[in-house]
């Protein structure tokens, strides 16, 4: 029996405790934190920096090299903090930030839409049952078994150019993320309404609407906030291949997924290893905070993995 | 009558089997076959039965959690058989379920405090917390307990919640499957004690559904002992133990442990198993494990009939014992 002199804690208290003191999830966290003022910030640092994402500096391009920058490091120097663009000549620093900031806008905006949409069908399923349950379990196999990449690829193609591509992006992800969520809190769920706290809410005369987000909720939050955090880099990388694969947002706009699609070839003539590492590093932290995160979140409200410490 | 609480009336309960495809026949379970069962104000019937005998179904389709197949339900003298969502709330009020398994019919995630809230907000009241502490103290907890959560509690504790929830919406007759099944056997005396307090000063009946004859024998009045979803015979508490009439009963009450080292008792044994409600036998539906079963007890299905020199005990047998 837990007594701590602090009185009663309820288990969701606990468990965000648990984050709380573990060492990973607080780096986790920081990095989160952090990249997230840097892409809100990030027109703020383009223009500390006195720079933009879009004018070309042909003159700092080394023309007998194939135009890989001039000097070290991929050109960085006091006024280009990451160096330029091979080819254009423009400012990677502020190509990295609104990239960033795109990336994390997308990720974060679908992840939250997939995990409400998710997690209100899985429930409502689980609780429902009936047809309704056949009929979006059904959906779900389906979305499961659909060539999303494909799909998308095509999408992207068709769609015509007047309709803003990030909107698109989030429509797509948003579209086929859910279904994943939706199976997991559905099982979940099932699990819970044949407990008997729900009959004894139903017995007293609770409405499904109470049953669904006083009773079953809060016991489905733990599974819900790790996939949602650990869904949060998937998107990102998800948002990136697109762009790499050129059906992600269209250029001038910038996006870590294209610059990197682009500084593939500069790694392979080693004409300029650099393009790759500036954006491949932003890349490379967001996802390693949100994994971090979620890692954490996971152990945290899954008393099966708890550590032994 | 009106001083029935409870009115069952030929309920059947069956749960479809349904084959993988639509073509494929459906099978039934017969979880409860045409069961009349009436509660008086003030008594307490025990319904006994083995696992499976379909009580816990009954518990369910008397506090209208599960819908009866066929039947019909009243109570306070309404029929209730065809209300449901919003107009049953008033009704759900006057019939109130104490659950078997207290780990399980307390949620996790809600402290005591908002357990006991729910009640009363279902039927759209915002309860004071002097009200929430007077129902707490009912159950022998106290005010500090309020904002604690179920982990932070012993089985017998959480069962105390459990009826402190039901008792909350101030019902007329509380339903309990099973009580105290779930808890040591220090503990069951101390909650059955309860729940005897609480009918003294609440003027509450009581529907006691067990498995355990000497938890019944403690507190019913009445009993009915259910096979296969039906129940086989019924009656005042005190003649049911002293003369059973259906061979079921006696070898149900054979059973029962004698706390006395050394004594004999002649104890029947019953050979086989329960056969499958989804098919039960024809006629009497015990006549596969009876030990003086004959040829008649393959023809027709009983109806509860009175045990010579009673009216109140009823059993449905070809060749009752007395």
């Amino acid at each position: 029996m837990s007594s701590s002199v602090a009185g009663a804690v309820s288990p969701t208290r606990l468990a965000l405790r648990r984050v709380r003191r573990d060492r990973s999830a607080r780096a986790g966290v920081a990095l989160v934190v952090g990249l997230i003022v840097v892409a809100a910030a990030a027109p703020l640092l383009v223009k500390l920096a006195g720079q933009d994402a879009y004018t070309y500096h042909i003159d700092l391009l080394d023309p007998a090299r194939g135009n890989a920058p001039k000097g070290a490091i991929g050109g960085v120097s006091g006024d280009h903090w990451f160096g330029v663009e091979p080819l254009t000549g423009r400012d990677l620093f502020s190509i990295v930030v609104l990239g960033l900031r795109t990336s994390l806008f997308i990720a974060v905006v679908v992840t939250l839409i997939t995990t409400v949409v998710g997690t209100l069908v899985g429930i409502s399923a689980a609780y429902f049952g009936g047809w309704y349950d056949a009929v979006v379990s059904r959906l779900v196999d389906f979305l499961f078994g659909f060539p999303q990449l494909v799909f998308m690829i095509a999408l992207g193609i068709i769609v015509p150019g007047g309709f803003p591509r990030w909107l698109l992006l989030i429509l797509v992800l948003s579209v086929f993320g859910w279904a994943g969520l939706a199976r997991l809190i559905r099982n979940q769920a099932r699990s819970l309404v044949a407990r008997e706290f729900v009959e004894a809410a139903r017995s007293v005369g609770s409405s499904g609407w109470h049953v669904v987000t006083r009773e079953l909720l809060p016991n489905l939050l733990g599974p819900v906030l790790v996939v949602a955090t650990m869904a949060v880099p998937g998107y990102i990388g998800a948002e990136a291949a697109l762009s790499f694969l050129g059906v992600g947002v269209p250029p001038p706009t910038p996006s870590l997924g294209r610059s990197i699609s682009d500084s593939i070839a500069w790694v392979y003539t080693g004409a300029d290893p650099w393009f790759l590492v500036f954006p491949g590093a932003a890349l490379f932290l967001a996802v390693l905070g949100f994994t971090l995160l979620g890692d954490s979140v996971r152990d945290a409200f899954d008393v099966r993995l708890r550590r032994a410490n | 009558m009106p001083d029935e609480l409870l009115h069952l009336e030929n309920i059947k309960k069956y749960f479809g089997l349904r084959g993988g495809v639509p073509w494929r026949q459906a099978q039934a379970v017969k979880a409860v076959d045409d069961v009349s069962f009436v509660v008086r104000k003030g008594e307490t019937v025990g319904l006994v039965g083995e696992s499976g005998s379909g009580k816990s179904t009954l518990a369910r389709v008397a506090t209208r959690l599960l819908d009866p197949t066929a039947g019909r339900v009243e109570i306070g003298g309404v029929d209730v058989t065809k209300v449901s969502g919003r107009k049953l709330r008033p009704v759900r009020r006057k019939v109130q379920m104490v659950f078997q398994d207290p780990q399980a019919s307390l949620n996790p995630r809600q402290s005591v405090g908002t357990i006991l809230t729910t009640p009363f907000r279902a039927q759209g009241i915002r309860p004071t917390k002097i009200q929430l502490v007077e129902l707490l103290e009912q159950v022998g907890l106290s005010a500090e307990h309020l904002d604690r959560y179920p982990h932070e509690f012993s089985g017998g504790q959480r069962q105390r919640i459990g009826i402190a929830r039901a008792l909350s919406v101030q019902p007329e007759l509380l339903v309990c499957d099973e009580p105290v099944s779930a808890l040591d056997v220090s503990i069951q005396a101390q909650v059955l004690n309860l729940l005897a307090d609480l009918r003294d000063e609440l003027g509450l009946s009581y529907v006691l559904v067990a498995h355990d004859l000497a938890v019944v024998r403690q507190v019913a009045s009445r009993i009915a002992v259910m096979y296969l979803g039906t129940i086989v015979e019924e009656g005042p508490a005190a003649e049911v133990y002293d003369h059973p009439a259906h061979p079921y009963t006696r070898a149900l009450l054979s059973a029962v442990p004698v706390p006395e080292p050394g004594a004999v008792r002649d104890r029947i044994v019953l050979t086989g198993d329960v056969p499958t409600p989804i098919s039960p036998p024809s006629g009497c539906p015990f006549r596969t494990r009876c030990y003086k079963a004959e040829d008649i007890c393959s023809t027709k299905r009983l109806v509860l009939e009175a045990v010579a020199g009673s009216n109140e005990h009823k059993a449905a047998c070809y060749l009752p014992e007395i």
